[in-house]
């Protein structure tokens, strides 16, 4: 059974009206157990738990560092295209948004891995648009070729592919995917998905099922925060995180919370998350799923990342641009949103050493795949 | 004094390296613990860079390296990883973990039985991490193991000896040291393994994620030692039946 047919039981109205009407009781039951089903998920990111925020912030600061310690993954991503043929209303690279094109050759991909390294960085994300004749299976082959020589991790965040596709880009060394379902929300979904191959809500649905049976080391799933109400919203995304672990238990599993950034071709958006929601909602996902990576890129400011990774965050983004090739040869007309926190990695990592942390930088090696 | 292979210890702790807030402050930790057998992730050190931080705080007379396996999920992986690690790190001593479930980082028995069996034959000192299960233990034992590495509860989890029942059986059968890994939280946790007969303990979260890893490298320290010296001078027997003073058989006397 995939993911499909788990959220077609669920309907979005019962699940909203569930969450909103969780009370201090749900969520102080949810905080005295030492094991949390959905049900306490949902009191946890509850309107009624906000006053219980830093009890949240204290029990997922202990149940993080119990597992991951005081260590903070690093990682950056490495943007090689932003061509693309969907129309997304929220994304920079949309196919009706006027900026130049540009997909990174062989000789820049490595000029842009030289740059990265040079920085101290071992675990890279390669981020492209959906062009699929230009940037395809063949594409990411021949990136993860050229790229392996440098670093011990390489994770996608592409558009979604078939089993076999996945299959064959794991033997060439791929060891993360991560895809963002943007919103569980079908019909809002096909609003802001109106046009190309990501407009199919249910191929994007079952992405990581497919993924699961073609044996992925770890796989990353998000909403993109803004789209819908954020609080539904994270409720079907833990009920996906929860049917991937019972049913593809030898993956390891990645969560992100990328709140909608200023774009070029910018829309309004739906809801409006405040910090202290997003210090809810992550430290909500800590204390329903121990073991899972909880990610957080440069879209928030240096103030709220320097702090939350004491709260529960366990890997991080820094030095980031999302320019195709903008690490060697910067060019802001190029980029898919203006990111937030733009210190460079040896300032970051002051300020994370500064914080108790230790920043590692290798967590994986290619001889174990 | 603890010897495996033909290797002696003066101390029953061994401890890890991962999830220290600094390289410096493990080195710290680790050297007021006494412990003489460190375990490092092969996922975590560079292989092929001479200066790897990790590496280089581990530097010490006093430190053996245990290479770990974690990450793999087969033995074909583990097998690959530690003719790796043995060529890279010059020592044939590995702590094989072979977990394929990757959230409660539970040990496979018959993937580490495999792996066992192949890098005993090559010529390893293999100190396999796996559950309390005193078959699988003698099953390893057969194959060549080095020693033991039964879990006492969910590994990182602190939760102490959980399975407690299970510890006193492989104990009590053993030919190969016993080492109880996985699980112990606390000082008193470490202490009561020893006092079980347990033949050393390893420890790392305890330590690592403690507000003082320093001072609590050097509890563990003294928690062994305690609980090492109380199981040779033997333990007297507990009892929940209080012994009457005047017996109700005294007549017979």
């Amino acid at each position: 059974m995939s993911f499909e047919n788990v959220i077609s039981k669920l309907n979005w109205t019962d699940v909203e009206q569930s969450i909103y009407s969780k009370n201090s009781a749900d969520v102080e039951i949810a905080l005295s157990k030492t094991k949390r089903d959905l049900e306490d998920f949902k009191a946890l990111i509850s309107p009624a738990a906000e006053p219980y925020l830093e009890q949240m912030a204290q029990m997922s600061q202990t149940l993080t560092q119990k597992r991951f310690g005081k260590t903070i993954q690093m990682y950056i991503p490495l943007y090689l295209s932003n061509e693309c043929q969907n129309i997304c209303t929220y994304c920079g690279f949309s196919l009706d948004v006027k900026i130049p094109r540009k997909t990174l050759s062989d000789s820049e991909i490595i000029e842009e891995a030289k740059v990265i390294k040079s920085l101290g960085y071992d675990h890279i994300l390669i981020v492209t648009g959906e062009a699929s004749k230009t940037v395809g299976v063949d594409y990411f082959k021949n990136a993860i070729r050229l790229l392996k020589p440098y670093f011990s991790h390489i994770a996608i965040e592409v558009q979604p592919l078939e089993q076999t596709e996945y299959e064959e880009l794991i033997t060439d060394g791929l060891n993360t995917v991560l895809v963002y379902q943007e919103t569980y929300n079908e019909e809002n979904y096909k609003k802001h998905h109106p046009k190309g191959k990501k407009s199919n809500f249910n191929y994007r649905l079952n992405t990581h099922d497919r993924l699961g049976k073609a044996g992925i080391y770890k796989m990353g799933l998000g909403v993109l925060i803004g789209l819908e109400d954020w609080r539904t919203d994270s409720f079907f995304c833990a009920s996906h995180l929860e049917h991937l672990e019972k049913k593809y238990w030898q993956s390891k599993y990645a969560i992100s919370f990328p709140r909608l950034r200023p774009c070029a071709g910018g829309i309004e958006l739906k809801s409006v998350m405040t910090d202290k929601q997003l210090v809810q909602l992550i430290c909500a996902y800590r204390l329903f799923n121990e073991e899972v990576e909880l990610s957080m890129s440069t879209r928030e400011s240096a103030k709220f990342r320097e702090n939350i990774i004491k709260l529960g965050i366990t890997s991080i983004s820094a030095d980031a641009k999302t320019d195709p090739g903008g690490y060697a040869n910067p060019n802001v007309n190029l980029e898919q949103f203006e990111i937030n926190d733009k210190r460079p990695t040896f300032e970051f990592i002051k300020a994370i050493k500064a914080n108790g942390y230790e920043p590692v930088f290798k967590d994986w090696d290619g001889m174990l795949q | 004094m603890l010897q495996i292979a033909d290797k002696k210890f003066n101390s029953r702790l061994f401890t890890g390296t991962g999830k220290f807030s600094s390289s410096q402050l493990m080195e710290e930790s680790l050297l007021a613990s006494g412990s003489e057998l460190v375990t490092v992730a092969l996922k975590r050190v560079d292989l092929n860079n001479t200066n790897d931080d990790i590496l280089h705080h581990l530097k010490h007379e006093q430190f053996n390296l245990l290479p770990n396996t974690s990450g793999v999920r087969n033995a074909k992986e583990a097998v690959f990883a530690a003719e790796l690690a043995r060529e890279a790190l010059e020592t044939n001593w590995l702590k094989l973990e072979i977990h394929p479930d990757p959230k409660y980082l539970m040990p496979d028995p018959i993937e580490t039985l495999k792996a066992t069996e192949e890098l005993a034959k090559k010529g390893f000192i293999v100190l396999p991490y796996i559950h309390a299960d005193p078959v699988l233990c003698k099953r390893l034992e057969d194959v060549g193991t080095a020693a033991v590495m039964p879990l006492g509860s969910p590994i990182g989890s602190n939760k102490g000896l959980r399975t407690f029942d299970f510890l006193e059986i492989i104990i009590e059968q053993a030919n190969v040291p016993v080492v109880v890994d996985a699980g112990i939280g606390a000082p008193s946790h470490a202490a009561y393994a020893m006092e079980l007969g347990a033949d050393a303990v390893l420890v790392n979260t305890a330590i690592a994620v403690s507000e003082n890893p320093i001072e609590m490298g050097t509890a563990f320290k003294l928690a062994v030692e305690a609980g090492r010296m109380a199981y040779k001078a033997r333990l007297g027997a507990t009892s929940s039946v209080a012994k009457a003073s005047s017996p109700l058989t005294s007549f017979l006397d």
